[in-house]
C-alpha cells in the first residue's frame, strides 16, 4: 500500500532518508502535499509541505514558479509571526526542491470542533432552544475573528479562508479535568485559533481584497456549518473591534455579497 | 570523549556528524590561522558559541548544511563554511564569518562541528578511516585549549550575547516578543524567530 503510494506519489528526496517515525501523507492537495515527520530530532513533530513538479508544465517555468510559491508563501508566515497572528513558524525550506517544513500544530481543525459541537446539540427543528448555553461557540467565534483582524492588520490577506483552514490548539495540558458531562463538547470548541495554508495569500492593504478574504470565509461557512451560519455576524463584531479599519472592509464586504467575489466582467 | 555523535532526522547514516563544545579557549588566533591558511587538517566548522541560542538553533544550521551537502547544491566551498553561512540570514559569507565564526580576541566559547561524508558505509576510503571520532577528539584536543564541555542547552545558555543574538536575527521590537512576560518564553520565542529568518536565508 505505501510502496503503491511511493510509486504513484514519489516524497520529495529530503523525505526519503531515514528518520526515527516514517513520514505520513496528511493531506493532498491540487498543488501540493503535507506529511507529517520530524524536524532535527524526534521529539520536534513538524509539517512538510511538498509541491511537486507539475510534468505538464515546461520544466524551467514549473522551477520559477514553484520557488515563487513557495517563498512568498515563506515571507508571508514570517511576517504574520513576528506581528503575533497565530499562524506556524517555518523551520527548514528548500524552493528549489519544492519543500518546506513547518511547525506541527497540535489539535483539530476548527470545521471538526463546531462540527463536533453542533453533532451534540438536538436538531434545529427540535424546539429546545435557549437552555443551552452558546457561550463556548460564541467565544470562538471571537477568536476567529480577533486572528483574521490581527492578519489583515499585518498587510496579508490569506485567499482561502475557511474553517478547514484553522487549527484549533490545545492551551496547555491540563490533564486535571473531572467530568461534569458537559466537558468533552465543550472541549471541541476551546482553544487558541492557529490560521494554517498560507499557498494562496497575499500582501495586500487593500479593502477589496480583505472584504473578499471575508466573503469566502462567509460562504464557505455556510455551507460548512449551515446550523451556525447566525453566528457569522459575533466573527465580524470581533473582527471590527481587534481591526481599526475593519468598518470600510465590512462596507466593502456588502458590495461583494451583492456580486460575488469576482470584481471583473470578464474570466 | 566529549565528542558528540549527533543523530538527526533525516540524515541517511553516510553522512556522519560530530560536535563538540569547548569553554573559555585560550588559543582562537591560532584557530583562526588555521582556516584563514585552509589548512586541510582543520576542515571543521568553528562557531562562536555567543551567538547561539540554543541546540535547535545550531542543529538547524547544521541539518540545512548537510542537506545541501548531500544534495550537491552547495553554495561555498564546503559542508563547514555552509554551517556558518546557514546561521545568517542573508547570504553574505563574510558577514557570517565576522557574525558566527570564530574572532581572534573575542570568542571565548566555541563550539565545533565536523562532518564526514562517507559514500558507502561498507567500504571506507582511507580518508573516513583517519576521520574516526577518535582521531578527531585526539586532534581537536591536541589543538584546542578549552575546557570541553558537554553540548547541551543549559551549557549553551550560559554563553549566550543576547544583545547580539538580538541584533543579528532582528528580534529588537518585534510585536510578537515584546508582548510575552515569561522570560523562558521569550527565548523560545526568539529560537523560533531565529531559525526561521535563517530558513529564509536571502529571501
Amino acid at each position: 500500500m505505501a510502496a503503491a503510494d511511493d510509486a504513484q506519489f514519489p516524497p520529495p528526496k529530503v523525505l526519503t532518508y531515514p528518520a526515527s517515525t516514517p513520514p505520513t501523507l496528511i493531506t493532498q492537495g491540487a498543488e501540493g502535499r503535507l506529511y507529517k515527520t520530524t524536524h532535527l530530532t524526534r521529539d520536534r513533530p513538524c509539517a512538510l509541505k511538498y509541491r511537486p513538479p507539475k510534468p505538464y508544465r515546461h520544466p524551467v517555468l514549473d522551477a520559477r514558479l514553484t520557488k515563487a510559491r513557495l517563498s512568498s508563501e515563506a515571507k508571508v508566515l514570517e511576517r504574520c509571526w513576528r506581528e503575533g497572528v497565530p499562524v506556524p513558524a517555518v523551520y527548514a525550506m528548500d524552493p528549489a526542491a519544492g519543500w518546506m517544513m513547518m511547525e506541527w500544530i497540535e489539535g483539530i481543525p476548527v470545521r471538526v470542533g463546531i462540527n463536533e459541537w453542533l453533532g451534540k446539540r438536538p436538531e434545529e427543528g427540535a424546539e429546545i432552544p435557549q437552555v443551552e448555553d452558546e457561550t463556548p461557540i460564541v467565544e470562538l467565534m471571537k477568536r476567529i475573528g480577533a486572528a483574521i483582524g490581527a492578519l489583515h492588520k499585518t498587510g496579508v490577506v490569506h485567499g482561502d479562508l475557511t474553517t478547514s483552514n484553522m487549527m484549533l490548539r490545545p492551551r496547555g495540558v491540563d490533564p486535571v479535568s473531572g467530568g461534569t458531562g458537559n466537558e468533552g463538547k465543550t472541549r471541541s470548541v476551546e482553544g487558541d485559533v492557529v490560521l494554517i495554508d498560507f499557498g494562496l495569500a497575499t500582501q495586500s492593504m487593500s479593502d477589496e481584497d480583505r472584504a473578499v478574504d471575508l466573503y469566502v470565509l462567509e460562504r464557505a461557512f455556510a455551507s460548512t456549518h449551515p446550523r451556525a451560519e447566525r453566528l457569522f455576524g459575533t466573527l465580524l463584531e470581533s473582527y471590527k473591534s481587534t481591526f481599526k479599519k475593519a468598518s470600510s472592509v465590512l462596507i466593502k464586504l456588502e458590495d461583494v455579497r451583492m456580486r460575488g467575489r469576482k470584481r471583473s466582467m470578464l474570466g | 570523549m566529549a565528542l558528540e555523535t549527533l543523530n538527526l532526522e533525516h540524515i541517511p547514516p553516510t553522512c556522519q556528524i560530530y560536535a563538540a563544545f569547548f569553554r573559555d579557549v585560550s588559543n582562537c588566533e591560532f584557530l583562526h590561522a588555521q582556516l584563514l591558511s585552509r589548512n586541510s587538517e582543520f576542515e571543521y566548522a568553528f562557531i562562536d558559541a555567543s551567538s547561539i541560542i540554543s541546540r535547535s538553533h545550531l542543529l538547524a544550521a547544521v541539518y540545512s548544511a548537510a542537506i545541501v551537502l548531500l544534495d550537491g547544491t552547495l553554495r561555498t566551498p564546503n559542508v563547514h563554511s555552509e554551517i556558518v553561512v546557514s546561521l545568517n540570514t542573508s547570504n553574505n559569507i563574510a558577514d557570517a564569518y565576522r557574525k558566527w565564526g570564530i574572532s581572534p580576541g573575542k570568542t571565548k566559547d566555541l563550539v565545533v562541528i565536523k562532518v564526514v561524508l562517507c559514500p558507502s558505509p561498507a567500504k571506507e576510503t582511507a580518508s573516513t578511516q583517519t576521520q574516526t571520532p577518535q582521531a578527531i577528539w585526539d586532534h581537536l584536543r591536541q589543538h584546542v585549549k578549552g575546557t570541553p564541555t558537554p553540548l547541551t542547552d543549559a551549557e549553551l545558555a550560559q554563553a549566550t550575547d543576547w544583545p547580539k543574538v538580538r541584533k543579528y536575527y532582528r528580534l529588537n521590537g518585534v510585536p510578537a516578543l515584546e508582548r510575552l512576560a515569561d522570560e523562558q518564553e521569550k527565548i523560545q520565542q526568539s529560537e523560533r524567530l531565529a531559525i526561521m529568518g535563517m530558513a529564509l536565508r536571502g529571501l
